[in-house]
């Protein structure tokens, strides 16, 4: 059973622009992530400060900042690691904060992580179809995990992300940036609706970085996936992002196409430029 | 497609090998004199307990207290011959795993929010809880517990001459059956689950498995082992005391675990055959220190095996299968 295909959470009221039949205006195309009004505080760092964001299905988005703005944060609420002191979030229709991880990534969000999270003594393969078994939702007491059709489904994954020559490979034995692609790729197995890459490319060289995305983008290609990477080069956002979402001090002070947002002058001072007031940190 | 039959001809070689290696055991025990068939059964009846240990250690947690579900399957199988009349071994082995599977369901959910050593003191501590129960219950013998009658074989009674061949078989194919359960075990979804938790559980959690609900499970099969073990010692030995419950007993089990690895089932009981035997020889030739030839032979292992005494086959076979 895909996430897609799974239930959960609480349905919430259908309103112009957010939650279950609603749709973006303009365009018309549903809205898969709606948050509203939130607000998140470490005792007297405001690391989420009423911020508003909805994102239409399929759309993919970057989250831009400085250290602290509270791009992580919002990730972390949105994929139930932490819990809003204020407001709500709404995946796909259905009221989602609160919830745990677990539930919310059987709901259908999946995410990939800035330090790759594997088990790094299994091989790729298996890594691959440990994300596999996950996903199931029931966990099988004699039904094999390396049958023939599991091992197909990951195989072709794994092709799809330029992977299949390091199946057999330990975890711990690939170099930085197959890693990071694995860690994507683990994300995706479950054909999730909202898929949140932290930091893609951080600790990718220079020459790297472009042929990756590449392929992480022709992976999603054929997946009606909705994209929320957090990203600090400015290259990689104007090239692979259909909107830009700027945080500063744990507010949304920038949300439009790339180009606009990076013309922005409160994103040239406090995310791209080099002014900015003392003190304006959090997270 | 194209792998399904390597793979369903592997499926089949182990099962043929398993089956040759049972049939070989049982073979092997005609030949055995009286002392040795003990000494084998008395390994099988424990290894299968250092199984479950194996287990939890493939999901990244070890119990120290494992003489705690020893202890209740060995009693409950007793209980259940001198009480209830039952005599045939196969209900005593297979009650005395469920009697323990029934007293770890509870403390289940709340072990598996434990990791390393706060799960081992834990366990640790219900096995002494246990044993100070049976210590101070004159109902279930006290401190010297109380013996057991020989017991029958669907409906037949067993001659005191085939005695211990008996209780050798029924052990080697009862432990064989789940041994080889163990392994589908290890092989399914949910057993792979298991071992991605031993590696990097927060990716497993927001993957959406539960990793609590996984290592429950994990410690509920381990206690069935635990008591099948328990019952089976409790056949062999005519006898059962809260010893069974210590906290050296529980020791014993892990020594044996670390002794094998975690990556062959087999392992665990090459393992505990070796400690029978390095405990037997020992304490023959040198009574008062056969403890520190124990600690001799372990440290030995962990120095030149540390991966257990099953990696001398599964490094090998890993290594085929990458070059393959």
């Amino acid at each position: 059973m895909t996430a897609a295909q799974q239930s959960g959470g609480t349905p919430i009221a259908a309103t112009p622009g957010t939650g279950s039949g609603a749709f973006e205006p303009g365009t018309g195309t549903p809205i898969m992530l709606s948050a509203r009004g939130l607000k998140k505080s470490f005792g007297a760092v405001v690391a989420a400060d009423a911020v508003d964001i909805e994102v239409p299905v399929g759309q993919r988005v970057s989250l831009i900042g400085s250290n602290g703005a509270g791009k992580t944060t919002f990730v972390n609420m949105v994929t139930g690691y932490l819990k809003p002191d204020a407001g709500s979030i709404a995946l796909d229709g259905r009221q989602i904060d609160g919830l745990g991880p677990r539930r919310i990534a059987r709901l259908g969000v999946a995410r990939s992580f800035q330090i790759p999270q594997l088990a790094l003594e299994m091989s790729a393969l298996d890594n691959m179809l440990v994300a596999a078994a996950c996903n199931d939702g029931e966990l099988s007491f004699w039904r094999p995990a390396r049958s023939p059709a599991r091992r197909e489904r990951a195989m072709a994954l794994l092709e799809r992300f330029q992977l299949a020559e390091h199946a057999q490979r330990r975890a711990a034995e690939l170099p930085g940036g197959v890693r990071k692609l694995l860690d994507i790729a683990m994300a995706l197995t479950g054909q999730p609706k909202l898929l949140l890459l932290d930091e893609p490319t951080s600790g990718v060289s220079v020459d790297e970085k472009f042929p990756m995305m590449d392929t992480i983008v022709a992976a999603l290609a054929s997946e009606n996936v909705t994209v929320l990477f957090v990203e600090h080069d400015m290259e990689i956002v104007t090239r692979y992002a259909d909107r830009v979402i700027a945080f500063y001090s744990g507010r949304v002070i920038a949300d439009d196409p790339p180009q606009a947002v990076l013309e922005d002058a409160q994103v040239r001072r406090y995310v791209t430029g080099s002014l900015r007031p003392p003190g304006g940190a959090a997270c | 497609m194209a792998d399904r039959s390597p793979r369903a001809a592997s499926v089949t070689a182990t099962a043929l090998a398993g089956l040759g290696l049972l049939l070989a055991l049982l073979a092997l025990g005609f030949a055995m004199p009286g002392w040795l068939l003990l000494l084998s059964t008395m390994a099988i009846s424990h290894g299968v307990v250092s199984l479950g240990i194996v287990l939890l250690m493939r999901s990244g947690v070890v119990s120290f207290g494992q003489g705690m579900v020893f202890a209740a399957g060995g009693y409950a199988a007793a209980l259940a011959a001198n009480h209830l009349g039952i005599s045939d071994a196969l209900v005593l082995i297979l009650g005395g795993g469920l009697a323990s599977a029934l007293l770890a369901a509870p403390f289940a959910p709340l072990l598996a929010r434990y990791r390393g050593i706060f799960f081992a003191m834990l366990t640790l501590a219900l096995s002494m809880v246990l044993y100070g129960i049976l210590v101070k219950s004159a109902a279930l013998g006290g401190s010297d517990g109380f013996n057991v009658g020989r017991p029958t074989i669907f409906g037949a009674e067993i001659a005191a001459e085939n005695a211990n061949f008996t209780l050798y078989a029924l052990a080697v194919v009862i432990v064989g059956v789940l041994a080889t359960l163990s392994r589908i075990y290890g092989d399914s979804v949910r057993g792979l689950v298991s071992m991605a938790i031993r590696e990097n559980e927060l990716r497993v959690e927001y993957l959406g498995a539960s990793v609590t609900s996984a290592i429950a499970v994990n410690f509920v099969f381990a206690a069935f082992l635990g008591g099948v073990g328990g019952a089976l010692t409790l056949l062999a030995l005519g006898h059962i005391d809260p010893a069974f419950s210590y906290w050296t007993a529980s020791g014993e089990f892990v020594f044996v675990a670390i002794l094998a690895g975690h990556h062959s089932m087999l392992a665990v009981f090459v393992a505990s055959f070796a400690v029978e035997v390095v405990r037997s020889f020992s304490n023959l030739y040198f009574p008062n220190t056969w403890q520190l030839a124990m600690g001799v032979f372990l440290l030995v292992v962990i120095r030149f095996l540390p991966r257990g005494l099953g990696s001398l086959w599964t490094d090998r076979r890993t290594r085929a299968g990458a070059r393959a």
